[in-house]
Protein backbone atom coordinates (compact mmCIF):
# COMPACT_ATOMS: atom_id res chain seq x y z
CA UNK A 1 0.00 0.00 0.00
CA UNK A 2 1.71 3.23 -1.08
CA UNK A 3 2.01 6.10 1.39
CA UNK A 4 1.41 8.56 -1.41
CA UNK A 5 -0.01 7.98 -4.89
CA UNK A 6 -0.77 10.85 -7.23
CA UNK A 7 -1.22 11.13 -10.97
CA UNK A 8 -0.32 14.38 -12.72
CA UNK A 9 -1.34 15.25 -16.24
CA UNK A 10 1.21 17.03 -18.45
CA UNK A 11 0.07 18.76 -21.62
CA UNK A 12 1.92 19.04 -24.90
CA UNK A 13 3.56 22.47 -25.55
CA UNK A 14 2.53 23.83 -22.14
CA UNK A 15 5.77 25.70 -21.41
CA UNK A 16 4.13 28.05 -18.93
CA UNK A 17 3.23 25.28 -16.46
CA UNK A 18 6.31 23.19 -17.26
CA UNK A 19 8.14 22.37 -14.06
CA UNK A 20 5.09 22.71 -11.79
CA UNK A 21 4.58 18.96 -11.39
CA UNK A 22 8.24 18.55 -10.43
CA UNK A 23 7.94 21.39 -7.93
CA UNK A 24 4.89 19.69 -6.34
CA UNK A 25 6.69 16.35 -6.14
CA UNK A 26 9.71 18.04 -4.56
CA UNK A 27 7.56 19.84 -1.97
CA UNK A 28 5.76 16.61 -1.04
CA UNK A 29 9.00 14.66 -0.63
CA UNK A 30 10.62 17.48 1.32
CA UNK A 31 7.73 17.36 3.81
CA UNK A 32 8.31 13.61 4.15
CA UNK A 33 11.90 14.39 5.13
CA UNK A 34 13.58 12.74 2.14
CA UNK A 35 17.36 13.27 2.14
CA UNK A 36 18.27 16.37 0.11
CA UNK A 37 20.75 14.62 -2.20
CA UNK A 38 18.17 11.95 -3.10
CA UNK A 39 15.55 14.66 -3.44
CA UNK A 40 17.70 16.51 -5.97
CA UNK A 41 18.17 13.35 -8.05
CA UNK A 42 14.41 12.80 -8.06
CA UNK A 43 13.87 16.47 -8.99
CA UNK A 44 16.26 16.25 -11.95
CA UNK A 45 14.43 13.16 -13.23
CA UNK A 46 10.92 14.48 -12.71
CA UNK A 47 11.80 17.79 -14.37
CA UNK A 48 13.48 16.18 -17.36
CA UNK A 49 10.62 13.77 -17.93
CA UNK A 50 8.05 16.53 -17.45
CA UNK A 51 9.82 18.66 -20.05
CA UNK A 52 10.08 15.69 -22.40
CA UNK A 53 6.30 15.30 -22.19
CA UNK A 54 5.83 19.01 -22.96
CA UNK A 55 8.35 19.13 -25.80
CA UNK A 56 8.14 15.73 -27.48
CA UNK A 57 4.91 13.95 -26.58
CA UNK A 58 1.27 14.44 -27.45
CA UNK A 59 0.64 14.72 -23.71
CA UNK A 60 0.85 12.21 -20.91
CA UNK A 61 0.86 11.47 -17.21
CA UNK A 62 3.34 11.20 -14.36
CA UNK A 63 2.29 8.63 -11.79
CA UNK A 64 4.12 9.48 -8.57
CA UNK A 65 4.10 7.10 -5.64
CA UNK A 66 5.98 6.59 -2.41
CA UNK A 67 6.10 3.41 -0.35
CA UNK A 68 8.41 1.87 2.26
CA UNK A 69 11.02 0.96 -0.41
CA UNK A 70 11.23 4.26 -2.17
CA UNK A 71 9.87 6.67 -4.73
CA UNK A 72 8.51 5.62 -8.12
CA UNK A 73 7.81 7.74 -11.17
CA UNK A 74 5.86 5.94 -13.88
CA UNK A 75 5.45 8.09 -16.95
CA UNK A 76 3.19 7.31 -19.89
CA UNK A 77 2.49 9.39 -22.95
CA UNK A 78 0.00 9.22 -25.81
CA UNK A 79 2.66 9.06 -28.50
CA UNK A 80 4.17 9.54 -30.96
CA UNK A 81 6.81 7.03 -29.73
CA UNK A 82 10.59 7.01 -30.20
CA UNK A 83 11.85 5.28 -33.38
CA UNK A 84 15.42 4.62 -32.14
CA UNK A 85 15.86 4.34 -28.38
CA UNK A 86 19.64 3.88 -28.59
CA UNK A 87 19.98 7.21 -30.37
CA UNK A 88 17.55 8.89 -27.98
CA UNK A 89 19.60 7.74 -25.00
CA UNK A 90 22.80 9.24 -26.44
CA UNK A 91 24.02 12.48 -24.85
CA UNK A 92 23.69 15.39 -27.23
CA UNK A 93 21.12 13.71 -29.49
CA UNK A 94 17.93 15.72 -29.74
CA UNK A 95 14.96 16.01 -32.06
CA UNK A 96 13.70 19.20 -30.39
CA UNK A 97 12.54 21.85 -32.87
CA UNK A 98 14.46 25.10 -33.32
CA UNK A 99 11.75 27.14 -31.53
CA UNK A 100 12.28 25.07 -28.38
CA UNK A 101 16.08 25.16 -28.64
CA UNK A 102 16.08 28.94 -28.59
CA UNK A 103 14.53 28.67 -25.09
CA UNK A 104 17.50 26.59 -23.93
CA UNK A 105 15.80 23.20 -24.25
CA UNK A 106 16.84 20.38 -26.53
CA UNK A 107 20.42 19.86 -25.33
CA UNK A 108 19.94 16.12 -25.76
CA UNK A 109 20.63 15.56 -22.09
CA UNK A 110 17.15 14.72 -20.82
CA UNK A 111 17.06 10.91 -21.05
CA UNK A 112 20.77 10.48 -20.11
CA UNK A 113 20.19 12.77 -17.10
CA UNK A 114 17.27 10.58 -16.01
CA UNK A 115 19.22 7.35 -16.40
CA UNK A 116 22.17 8.77 -14.45
CA UNK A 117 20.05 10.03 -11.56
CA UNK A 118 17.54 7.21 -11.09
CA UNK A 119 18.45 4.08 -9.12
CA UNK A 120 16.39 2.04 -11.58
CA UNK A 121 15.50 3.19 -15.09
CA UNK A 122 13.50 1.51 -17.81
CA UNK A 123 12.16 2.88 -21.06
CA UNK A 124 9.85 1.21 -23.57
CA UNK A 125 8.57 2.87 -26.70
CA UNK A 126 6.41 1.91 -29.66
CA UNK A 127 6.05 4.24 -32.61
CA UNK A 128 2.42 5.15 -33.11
CA UNK A 129 1.53 4.08 -29.59
CA UNK A 130 3.69 5.89 -27.03
CA UNK A 131 6.53 5.80 -24.55
CA UNK A 132 6.62 4.50 -21.00
CA UNK A 133 9.40 5.35 -18.55
CA UNK A 134 9.76 3.78 -15.13
CA UNK A 135 12.14 5.33 -12.60
CA UNK A 136 12.73 4.18 -9.03
CA UNK A 137 14.66 5.82 -6.23
CA UNK A 138 15.67 3.97 -3.11
CA UNK A 139 15.23 5.67 0.24
CA UNK A 140 17.85 4.83 2.82
CA UNK B 1 30.51 34.49 0.41
CA UNK B 2 26.77 35.05 0.31
CA UNK B 3 24.54 36.30 -2.52
CA UNK B 4 24.35 39.88 -1.21
CA UNK B 5 28.16 40.12 -1.03
CA UNK B 6 28.46 38.64 -4.50
CA UNK B 7 25.97 41.18 -5.88
CA UNK B 8 28.23 44.02 -4.64
CA UNK B 9 31.32 42.50 -6.23
CA UNK B 10 29.51 42.01 -9.55
CA UNK B 11 27.98 45.49 -9.40
CA UNK B 12 24.64 43.72 -9.81
CA UNK B 13 21.18 44.65 -8.65
CA UNK B 14 19.10 42.10 -6.76
CA UNK B 15 15.77 42.26 -8.61
CA UNK B 16 13.88 40.52 -5.81
CA UNK B 17 15.46 41.59 -2.51
CA UNK B 18 12.64 39.72 -0.70
CA UNK B 19 14.43 36.47 -1.59
CA UNK B 20 17.11 35.17 0.76
CA UNK B 21 20.37 36.91 -0.20
CA UNK B 22 22.15 35.48 2.85
CA UNK B 23 22.45 32.15 1.00
CA UNK B 24 26.00 30.94 0.62
CA UNK B 25 27.48 30.88 -2.89
CA UNK B 26 29.39 27.63 -3.16
CA UNK B 27 30.09 27.52 -6.91
CA UNK B 28 29.57 29.32 -10.20
CA UNK B 29 28.40 28.16 -13.61
CA UNK B 30 27.64 29.73 -16.99
CA UNK B 31 25.35 27.96 -19.45
CA UNK B 32 22.13 28.59 -21.36
CA UNK B 33 21.12 24.99 -22.04
CA UNK B 34 18.73 24.01 -19.28
CA UNK B 35 19.30 20.25 -19.33
CA UNK B 36 23.04 20.84 -19.38
CA UNK B 37 22.68 22.91 -16.24
CA UNK B 38 20.45 20.21 -14.71
CA UNK B 39 23.34 17.79 -15.25
CA UNK B 40 26.12 20.09 -14.01
CA UNK B 41 24.62 22.49 -11.48
CA UNK B 42 24.64 21.90 -7.74
CA UNK B 43 23.23 23.25 -4.48
CA UNK B 44 24.65 26.72 -3.84
CA UNK B 45 25.56 27.42 -7.49
CA UNK B 46 25.42 31.01 -8.76
CA UNK B 47 24.14 30.48 -12.31
CA UNK B 48 24.84 33.02 -15.06
CA UNK B 49 22.44 32.76 -18.01
CA UNK B 50 20.88 34.93 -20.71
CA UNK B 51 17.69 32.86 -20.47
CA UNK B 52 15.00 34.78 -18.61
CA UNK B 53 11.88 32.60 -18.69
CA UNK B 54 10.02 30.62 -16.05
CA UNK B 55 11.96 27.40 -16.55
CA UNK B 56 15.21 29.02 -15.43
CA UNK B 57 13.59 29.45 -12.02
CA UNK B 58 12.36 25.84 -12.10
CA UNK B 59 15.89 24.54 -12.71
CA UNK B 60 17.43 26.82 -10.06
CA UNK B 61 14.79 25.75 -7.54
CA UNK B 62 15.04 22.03 -8.20
CA UNK B 63 18.82 22.15 -7.75
CA UNK B 64 18.70 24.41 -4.65
CA UNK B 65 20.91 27.01 -6.34
CA UNK B 66 22.12 30.15 -4.58
CA UNK B 67 20.97 32.61 -7.26
CA UNK B 68 20.44 33.34 -10.95
CA UNK B 69 22.51 36.10 -12.56
CA UNK B 70 21.32 37.83 -15.74
CA UNK B 71 24.10 39.57 -17.71
CA UNK B 72 23.99 42.62 -19.97
CA UNK B 73 20.98 44.14 -18.20
CA UNK B 74 18.68 41.43 -19.52
CA UNK B 75 15.19 42.02 -18.22
CA UNK B 76 12.96 39.45 -16.59
CA UNK B 77 9.16 39.34 -16.68
CA UNK B 78 7.12 40.21 -13.62
CA UNK B 79 5.57 36.74 -13.48
CA UNK B 80 8.93 34.99 -13.65
CA UNK B 81 10.36 37.26 -10.99
CA UNK B 82 7.47 36.66 -8.62
CA UNK B 83 7.91 32.90 -9.10
CA UNK B 84 11.59 33.35 -8.19
CA UNK B 85 10.56 35.19 -5.04
CA UNK B 86 8.02 32.48 -4.15
CA UNK B 87 10.74 29.87 -4.56
CA UNK B 88 13.25 32.02 -2.67
CA UNK B 89 15.71 32.29 -5.58
CA UNK B 90 17.44 35.70 -5.71
CA UNK B 91 17.71 37.04 -9.28
CA UNK B 92 20.63 39.40 -9.96
CA UNK B 93 20.98 41.64 -12.98
CA UNK B 94 24.21 43.25 -14.13
CA UNK B 95 25.39 45.38 -17.04
CA UNK B 96 28.46 43.17 -17.40
CA UNK B 97 28.71 40.31 -19.91
CA UNK B 98 28.62 36.64 -18.90
CA UNK B 99 32.34 36.54 -19.63
CA UNK B 100 33.10 39.41 -17.26
CA UNK B 101 30.81 38.04 -14.56
CA UNK B 102 32.39 34.59 -14.73
CA UNK B 103 35.83 36.23 -14.53
CA UNK B 104 34.86 38.06 -11.36
CA UNK B 105 33.46 34.91 -9.75
CA UNK B 106 36.60 33.01 -10.69
CA UNK B 107 38.83 35.76 -9.28
CA UNK B 108 37.00 35.42 -5.96
CA UNK B 109 38.03 31.77 -5.84
CA UNK B 110 34.48 30.49 -6.43
CA UNK B 111 34.90 27.00 -7.90
CA UNK B 112 32.99 24.92 -10.44
CA UNK B 113 29.95 23.06 -9.09
CA UNK B 114 30.69 19.73 -7.45
CA UNK B 115 27.88 17.19 -7.76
Amino acid sequence: MPLIAEVFEVKKDDFVSAGEVSAKIKRTLKKLGVDSAVLRRISVCSYEVELNLVIHSLGGTIDFSVDQDGVTLLVKDCGPGIPDLNLAMREGWSTAPESVRTMGFGAGMGLPNMKRNADEFDIQSTVGVGTEILMKFHLK
Amino acid sequence: MNVAELAKILDAKVLNPEADTAKEVKSGYVCDLLSWVMAKGAPGTAWITVMNHMNVIAVATLLDMACVILPENIDIGEETLSRATEEDIPVLCSGKTSYELAGLLFAQGIPNPVK
